[in-house]
């Protein structure tokens, strides 16, 4: 068989603990996973997931290097830590996929998430409903007398929180995109 | 140099490229202009099988047989699906495939264009990789990407599906040496965990070899360095189903296979020993048994090239990531750096109570009266065909699980068998396939009744390529390993494990062309079997055997290997209701 050339920085490096202490707790950690923008491997990670009964609690993909033909999904699954190396090990060995990055365990990170909110109202539950987006820094992108849409930006948390507060004031719909992360600093 | 050509030149040149010799394949509407190509050229022979399924367990035992990828071409839809069997075979027992299907042409894609599906979704979970290519000019990149993803790494089964105006239109060929890859695994394993097992070496008084598929997919090299370190160390060793043949069963380290239906000294060294020495193993369910209580006291040791195999259901002290071969040969070096130390007093007693445990026999059966036992026939079948240079296919079910216990297997690539998937109706086409890489070698399918109908119709390949492979068929009557689990587990009701309405098995030789021999006598076995062997052409032999014959020594499911059946006296109540939910 005749050799390729095989691209410098490529190697996929085992980047995993191979000896890792196993515990029986649930954790939940955040996954980058950085791919070929290739029709199909968003099919292939989710597949992975479905075929081996792993979870997967918030799911996010967009081409992040147009020339270099990148894409980024980013994961956020739970399981034990033995099912969590289990799957970082699985993605690894996606032909499609670069790189593995594991948020939660190789340092701080930042998480955010935005929602788009449709609250439904008239008189006191609107002007609530205006109070309440204020101090969460939520903005409005759509109005009309009975509603308004709210655009919110933060962690996944403030966002529940964000809900739980507009849910008697008339909230009607909720669009989430799910979880977008980096790690601080640089040299990440 | 890049050349102007067409899709379906591309297909051909690239397989001429990577040195390809023989396409295993069946024509449909969507591959046409690729088999236009195929007869316009002499370089590659295409074997035209009687169903896909055939063609890809053909390439599938060629590649086995040879250490070389197989190659299989199907057309769309139907073509795709029914190679999906195969596909899901080599996946699990990581055989290096490339698969080309056709497709309909890209302006048709979702428009359920006749004989469409869509196949890379369908195959998505059983390949190691595929791919739709929708511009000529990506196809020969995309061919020797192929190649190189097949057989780096853990090899695996790809394919390409090719939309019927690619391999119409006209692109510019792309050599393989120009095509750029990120696809690399690593091969080296890391010194300091390579240093600390040859450092457990030398301190275990109790060590074994666990070897597998791992070993023989490395290459000739990894089995040659595992015979130095095995004699080096004068370790024991064993083997799982797939690894049968990297050390040869005549060496005297040789414990036998191991697992579910392995050799009784081969589990209990493996539940004892005090280090796990895994060469390209994965800890699969029929070797490990009840996974709490699988070698409770050893320190284990891993090594893989896969990273997803380690610490994904036995966890180990000693992972090395790595190719079986270039680890070896630096655990050889560091082990002899050291001083090539081992516990000589520690080994010997080891061998001692080894020994003790041989002493069972646990493969002992009894050939008396005028039936002839499967274990018998096998016993005379390896006798008479020892001396050949041979190779070994089995379908799957009792007869596989004899083949492996009474047929011993001195080199690598000699033994192809359906570990991982079981598929039954793998065993006679793969036998094609490695009777197509090995022309004058002796073939042999050992066979069961039920198994062999399933892939049946390659009888006609086999006769149109003068392919003179042994169909050896011990013909129980029955599904015999369905049979067995329901005497053990069902309380001997035997639902639908009859193989009834069988046919004459002689006649349907002849209606093909082929020989045909039938033998119920133990008396006439030996002469049967010379006259198989000695025949040039295809052979169907129909071996009637005992019906109701177990397959021992087994580990039920759920159990601990120290909690082996040895024969049919141990069995009442030794399955209960927890392991009849496995598989
Ligand atoms: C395609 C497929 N279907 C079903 C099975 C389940 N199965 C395993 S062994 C077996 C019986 C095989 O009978 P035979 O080929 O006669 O072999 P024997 O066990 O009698 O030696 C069956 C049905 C399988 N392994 N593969
Ligand atoms: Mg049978």
């Amino acid at each position: 068989m005749s050799a390729l050339k095989i691209k410098k920085g490529s190697t996929s490096h085992s980047a995993y603990n191979l000896r890792p202490n196993y515990s029986d707790t649930i954790e939940r950690h955040t996954l980058a996973v950085l791919v070929e923008n290739e029709p199909g491997v968003l099919a292939r990670v989710i597949g992975l997931f479905s075929g081996r009964g792993y979870n997967i609690d918030s799911l996010t993909v967009a081409e992040v290097d147009h020339l270099g033909h990148r894409s980024r999904i980013t994961i956020v699954t739970t399981g034990t830590p033995q099912v969590i190396e289990q799957i970082k090990a699985q993605l690894g060995r996606i032909v499609d996929v670069h790189k593995v990055n594991d948020l939660t365990v190789e340092g701080p990170s930042v998480e955010r998430e935005l929602a788009l909110f449709k609250v439904v109202g008239t008189g006191d539950h609107r002007i609530e409903a205006i109070r309440l987006a204020d101090i969460f820094r939520a903005s409005v992108v759509d109005s009309t007398l009975e509603s308004f849409v709210f655009e919110i930006t933060g962690t996944s948390e403030k966002i529940d929180a964000f809900a739980e507060l507009m849910q008697p004031l008339g909230l009607e719909e909720i669009a989430r995109t799910g979880i977008a992360a980096l790690a601080r600093g640089h040299d990440s | 140099m890049t050349k102007a050509m067409t899709g379906a030149k591309m297909v051909v040149q690239a397989l001429i490229d990577q040195g390809v010799d023989v396409v295993f394949g069946y024509p449909g509407g969507a591959v046409l202009p690729i088999y236009d190509e195929i007869f316009q050229q002499n370089s590659i022979k295409h074997v035209l099988v009687r169903h896909e399924q055939g063609a890809v367990h053909a390439a599938e035992g060629y590649a086995r047989a040879t250490g070389k990828p197989g190659v299989a071409l199907v057309t769309s839809g139907p073509g795709a699906t029914n190679a999906v069997t195969g596909l899901t075979d080599a996946l699990m027992d990581s055989i290096p495939l490339i698969v080309l299907t056709g497709q309909v042409p890209t302006f048709m894609i979702g428009s359920d264009a006749f004989q469409e599906a869509d196949t890379v979704g369908i195959t998505r979970p059983c390949t190691k990789h595929n791919w739709l290519v929708k511009e000529t000019d990506k196809l020969a990149t995309t061919l020797h990407e192929a190649f190189h993803v097949a057989t780096s790494g853990r090899p695996g089964p790809v394919l390409i599906d090719i939309p019927k105006d690619v391999q119409f239109a006209t692109g510019t060929y792309t050599e393989a040496q120009q095509v750029e890859t990120h696809y690399n695994p690593q091969v080296k394993g890391d010194m300091e965990m390579i240093t600390e097992l040859a450092r457990a070496m030398e301190t275990a008084k109790k060590p074994v070899f666990y070897t597998g598929g791992g070993v023989i997919n490395s290459g000739p090299k990894a089995s040659q360095l595992l015979r130095e370190l095995v004699a080096a160390t004068g370790f024991p060793i064993t083997s799982t189903l797939m690894g049968l043949g990297c050390y040869p069963a005549s060496g005297d380290n040789w414990l036998g296979m191991l697992g579910m239906h392995g050799l009784y000294e081969a589990n209990m060294a493996m539940h004892d020993c005090d280090l796990m020495i895994n060469i390209g193993a994965r800890f699969d369910d029929r070797i490990t048994g009840r996974i709490d209580a699988f070698s409770p006291g050893s320190t284990k040791a891993h090594i893989d090239i896969d990273a997803s195999s380690i610490n994904k259901v036995i966890h180990v002290d000693i992972p090395i990531l790595g190719d079986v071969a270039h680890v070896l040969e630096d655990l050889l070096k560091v082990w002899k750096e050291r001083g090539a130390k081992t516990d000589k007093e520690g080994l010997n007693n080891w061998w001692s109570q080894i020994n003790d445990w041989r002493k069972i026999d646990c493969l002992k059966f009894k050939q008396e009266g005028n039936v002839i036992k499967p274990q018998y026939a096998l016993e005379r079948l390896e006798a008479l065909t020892k001396k050949h240079d041979r190779y070994i296919c089995t379908e799957v079910g009792q007869h596989q699980m004899w083949a492996a216990q009474y047929l011993g297997f001195e080199d690598p690539n000699r033994w192809m068998t359906s570990g991982g998937l079981g598929t039954m109706g793998y065993g006679f086409p793969a036998s094609i396939g490695v009777q197509m890489g090995h022309p004058d070698a002796l073939v042999i399918n050992v066979a069961g009744e039920a198994s062999w109908l399933m892939n049946m119709q390659e009888m006609g390949t086999a006769m149109q390529y003068r392919l003179p492979v042994k169909q050896f068929i011990l013909n129980n009557e029955r599904l015999g390993m369905v049979r067995q689990w329901q005497e053990l587990l069902h309380g001997e009701r035997y639902s639908s494990s009859w193989s009834e309405s069988l046919p004459d098995f002689v006649k349907l030789a002849e209606a093909f062309g082929a020989k045909g021999i039938q033998c119920h006598d133990p008396e006439t076995l030996d002469d049967a079997i010379m006259e198989m062997i000695t025949y040039d052409g295809p052979v169907l032999f129909d071996c009637l055997v005992e019906k109701h014959e177990n397959c021992f020594p087994m580990i039920p499911s759920g159990k601990a290997h120290n909690e082996m059946l040895l024969g049919d006296a141990d069995t009442s109540d030794a399955i209960q209701a927890g392991g009849a939910v496995l598989v």
